[in-house]
């Protein structure tokens, strides 16, 4: 059985079932992960303790006792701190670093016990490469290499979250969390060829997430299918009193919208999306969008029709100021939470130094790599007294802005549909000498952190290279069972969720 | 040239919580090194603040006793620096939209009221402490110095007033009402040593008559009252002098050594850090609504204020004895359920007892009213006994210095008859023999008849207290009076 190519709702049948036991699912997927060394997905794994998880598990599925994920092996970006895996957030400042507690959304999806005991007893396979600190696009910032793309390995597999995205495209987890911050969980699954989706702000608890920049950080699921994305959202999200930034409510089935048509009476089964309105904002099909892409995007759009949507233009005429707006606010926070690293505490020190001005500037410069350097001095500037009001006040109004924007087009439509990324995944070093080169890569992607929007990716097709495309699904606040429902409905007509890398067996 | 000194005061007020400001961690003084600190106050990489709401009540509590306006929506922002005692790297604190803003204290220097004008008070999370000791060594066996995290995080309230104090005794004065106030709601220990109420000061000078202020030193960390009016005095004198040798004043930190009774300088305005402060992102703002502040309202106990104006308006009480009443809630307390056993009336009485005999007695035992092993109802058998006429003043205040220390011995105490049986102490108001004692008062003291005769009213008291000196204490001294005039006439 190629269990690689299952989705996590089929193998949770298969478990519940007893066809498979949690044990030999995990060690399938060991294996896998032991044979595809060469994606440099995982940053670390331990065999026992996984293989410990799944023998528990196994006792729950056994004495009746399972829930509905139970057994089943996910991946974590290692951007989660948790116990018994280390916790680097792939950055050399934190090597080793061992959490003594498990992130929410780690615990939410972990064994359950008597600290946890709403856990829906997924088994951890291991701790997934990421851009040093969740900044940047494209992998190549970890202090410990960067991932390959399972459709070429000459690629990128996009970031920060490309670990997860490249351990579920080459098979080496069923399902992986990510998170997103201004397109990490979205890029990189349109790089790879996967389904993921950045719930709205404040759906998954940032207990135990290493901040980035904490009003934009959102956890979400990197899966095969908007089926199994909604599936480990429900089990991710809930509200926790530890976050003072999550919602009330909690405990939502996110695929309760899956199997059913757009409109409620809709007996038309060839026009499931009847009543839908799309829109395509005009700025995402604008200049610089690259034309396979734009054909892509615009063919599933034509497939959206054809199952019954409406299609309309929209227009978010602030697109292009999402990439400032975001490179001061990002930076600003992330000067802050990363002062954190002082070399005190733990984490990295440096050897030697003469006094504690010197202790700190060498363990932060040896520490931290040279993109998270940089968004530190970005953000230590920007907030700098004198400057705060021309740059940081400046990009909060302008962030209000563009959420306003999203809201007059939602007058017209009831999702946004438009690219990912301008364009596919590039060659490894291709855009690393020139980093705005790189932040434009964002352009379609910040503005949905920036408002606090749920979004998603879905594959769409793939271009001459062979490397995938992605769409991106925009939705209103706490839209998420409908982004999901629409997604679910589109792979139900199209197949390119489905195809797998040549080179992963 | 006279100098006019100009002064402010931020006061760091611990607030009394059970556990930490943004975290479960418990504040208890006197534990061990770090067993005090949780993972959100190491600052572990993915933790959270959550704000404390008995900290933010707190802050609305002492709003509205000082009359001040409750933020509806108060900010948390972040103020950047590196220190090893500040575990994230930024301090929680709030900046430019604190929860109170404005408001007043009446203080009393000396006999005059004084109103001192706040600018603000804000919540905040203080910091861990360094500890340096020989052995320490850091990972690479460097020599080291320790953290010690307990104190990180823990709820401070920083009261700031406008610079409207115009000497140290004004400044100390208004300390001591401040700290008076934040015990008495309850929202501070005020344990000094502890470090749960501290000052800053700062201090400027400026010729008098002069509009603009003189450059401005603050005075870092002032944590008992008489460093606090030192640390002024000191640093108004050195400022004085500088200026009058042809020399300028530099803004800047400075530390108080009380061991040499001097301010030293710590840090110039060059090397202040740029804080960089922002909104904390992971915090909402602090939502205070109409409800939240008339819950908090309805559990207010009367302010200090509010009593001693009462009770100067209905017993005519003096601003003195009032102040001395207030200075705690137990003493107030005590006042209070005093009253309450011996009737309005006798206010004056009690007042007199309280503020008097009973206050320098708990000083002295440094205890606390609340924690007096004499309560009302064991005092208010004296007043009753004055108000009888068994007892003179005098007497009651022996009495009294029987009671305490008995009580302070932990003996079973006998009832105020009681001992005035047992000791013969009753008054003498028995015509007949105190017409006999001051008879015998008068044979032995011609010279003063004499002189009371001829004018001199002095004389007539002299003769008064030799009577009640032979009477030891007893007689009964309006009788006496009246007795002695009736014979000298």
């Amino acid at each position: 059985m190629s269990w690689h190519n299952t989705p996590i709702a089929l193998m949770a049948k298969a478990l519940a079932a007893k066809e498979v036991s949690s044990a030999e699912l995990t060690q399938y997927f060991l294996d896998r992960i032991e044979a595809g060394k060469q994606w440099n997905a995982y940053l670390d794994v331990n065999a026992h303790l996984s293989l410990e998880q799944a023998s528990k598990a196994d006792k729950l599925i056994f004495s009746g006792m399972a829930g509905k994920l139970t057994g089943i092996p996910v991946a974590h970006k290692d951007v989660f701190v948790t116990q018994g895996w280390k916790s680097t957030a792939a950055s050399k400042m934190l090597e080793g670093y061992l959490s003594p507690f498990d992130a929410a959304v780690v615990a939410n999806l972990g064994m359950p016990s008597e600290d946890n005991p709403n856990g829906a007893g997924m088994v951890c396979l291991g701790k997934t490469n990421m851009d040093e600190f969740a900044m940047g696009s494209s992998n190549e910032n970890s202090a410990y290499g960067p991932v390959l793309n399972p459709w070429n390995s000459q690629y990128v597999s996009g970031g920060s979250s490309g670990g997860s995205a490249a351990a579920v495209a080459a098979g080496m987890a069923p399902i992986a969390t990510g998170t997103d911050t201004g397109g990490s969980i979205r890029q990189p699954a349109a790089f790879c060829g996967i389904t993921g989706i950045k719930p709205s702000y404040g759906r998954v608890s940032r207990y135990g997430m290493i901040a980035y920049a904490s009003s934009l950080d959102q956890a979400g699921p990197m899966g095969k299918t908007a089926e199994d994305c909604a599936l480990l959202l429900s089990a991710m999200s809930s509200h926790d009193p530890r976050d003072s930034t999550s919602l009330a409510d909690s405990g939502e089935d996110f695929g309760r919208y899956l199997n059913q048509h757009w409109e409620v009476g809709n007996a038309n089964f060839a026009k499931p999306l009847e009543g839908l309105r799309i829109g395509l904002p005009k700025e995402f099909f604008a200049e610089g969008l690259a034309e396979e892409v734009g054909k892509s995007v615009n063919a599933a759009a034509n497939i959206m029709q054809e199952l019954g949507a409406k299609l309309v233009e929209v227009s978010l005429p602030k697109t292009k100021l999402s990439i400032p707006v975001y490179y001061v606010l990002a930076p600003a926070e992330a000067s802050s939470n990363l002062s954190r690293f002082d070399g005190v505490r733990y984490g990295h020190r440096a050897n030697e130094y003469r006094d504690l001005a010197e202790m700190y500037k060498k363990s932060r410069t040896e520490g931290f790599g040279a993109e998270v350097k940089r968004r530190i001095l970005i953000g230590a500037y920007v907030l700098c007294h004198g400057y705060y009001d021309a740059y940081y006040l400046q990009a909060q109004k302008i962030r209000r802005i563009i959420a306003a924007d999203f809201q007059a087009a939602f007058q017209q439509c009831d999702l946004i549909l438009g690219p990912v990324a301008p364009d596919v995944a590039w060659r490894l070093g291709e855009k690393s000498k020139d980093p705005v080169q790189m932040y434009l890569e964002d352009i379609y992607t910040l503005s949905t952190n920036l408002a606090g929007l749920p979004a998603m990716s879905v594959p769409c097709g793939f271009n001459k290279n062979n490397l995938p495309i992605g769409m991106q699904l925009i939705g209103n606040y706490f839209s998420e069972a409908r982004l999901l429902q629409v997604a679910h409905q589109y792979q139900q007509a199209s197949d390119w969720h489905l195809r797998q890398a040549s080179g992963v067996a | 040239m006279e100098w006019e000194v100009v002064i402010g005061l931020e006061t760091h007020a611990q607030l009394r919580t059970k556990s930490k400001i943004f975290s479960g961690a418990s504040i208890r003084f006197g534990a061990g090194p770090n067993t005090q600190a949780c993972p959100v106050d190491l600052a572990l990489p993915g933790v959270l603040p959550v704000l404390n709401r008995q900290a933010v009540e707190h802050a609305i509590r002492f709003g509205l006793a000082v009359g001040a306006k409750i933020s509806p929506a108060s900010i948390f922002a972040r103020k950047n620096y590196f220190y090893p005692d500040l575990p994230k790297g930024y301090q929680i604190s709030q900046f430019e939209d604190p929860v109170v803003i404005g408001g007043h204290l009446e203080v009393l220097v000396g006999d005059k009221v004084k109103i001192v004008e706040l600018t603000r008070a804000h919540m905040e999370e203080d910091a861990g402490k360094s500890v340096h000791e020989e052995d320490f060594t850091g990972p690479h066996g460097e020599a080291s110095s320790g953290i010690d995290l307990n104190r990180a995080g823990t709820p401070l309230l920083e009261i700031v007033t406008e610079p409207v104090m115009r000497s140290a005794a004004e400044a100390v004065a208004y300390a001591k009402a401040l700290h008076g106030l934040v015990v008495w709601l309850g929202v501070c220990d005020g344990n000094m040593q502890e470090g749960s109420f501290r000052c800053d000061a700062n201090v400027s000078v400026r010729p008098k008559g002069q509009a603009e202020f003189g450059t401005r030193c603050e005075i870092k960390n002032l944590n008992s009252f008489r460093f606090l009016e030192e640390a002024i005095q000191f640093e108004v004198r050195r400022q004085i002098e500088l200026i009058e040798d042809g020399g300028a004043v530099v803004q800047e930190t400075r530390l108080y050594d009380p061991d040499r009774g001097e301010t030293r300088s710590m840090r110039s305005k060059e090397d202040a850090n740029d804080y960089r402060y922002f909104p904390d992102p992971d915090l909402l703002p602090v939502v205070i609504d109409e409800a939240w502040i008339e819950m908090v309202r309805s559990d207010m106990p009367t302010l200090p204020a509010q009593l001693r104006q009462q009770w100067q308006s209905e017993f005519g009480l003096s601003a003195y004895d009032s102040q001395l009443l207030t200075q705690d809630r137990g003493t107030a307390e005590v006042f209070e359920d005093l009253l309450a056993l011996v009737g309005k009336p006798m206010a004056k009485a009690a007042a007199n007892l309280i503020a008097g005999e009973f206050a320098s007695a708990i000083n002295r035992a440094g205890i606390s009213a609340a924690a007096a092993p004499l309560k009302a109802g064991h005092l208010a058998p004296l007043l009753m006994r004055i108000a009888d006429g068994t007892i003179s003043n005098k007497i009651a205040k022996d009495i009294f210095a029987i009671l305490w220390e008995d009580a302070l011995a932990g003996n079973i105490l006998s009832t105020v008859d009681q001992i005035i049986d047992a000791k013969g102490l009753k008054q003498i108001s028995d015509s007949g023999e105190l017409e006999a004692m001051i008879d015998q008062v008068l044979l032995a003291n011609e010279k003063s008849i004499e002189e009371f005769r001829s004018g001199k009213e002095k004389a007539f008291n002299a003769l008064v207290g030799q009577i009640m000196k032979a009477s030891q204490g007893k007689a009964n001294p309006g009788q006496v009076n009246e007795l002695l005039r009736k014979k000298l006439s």
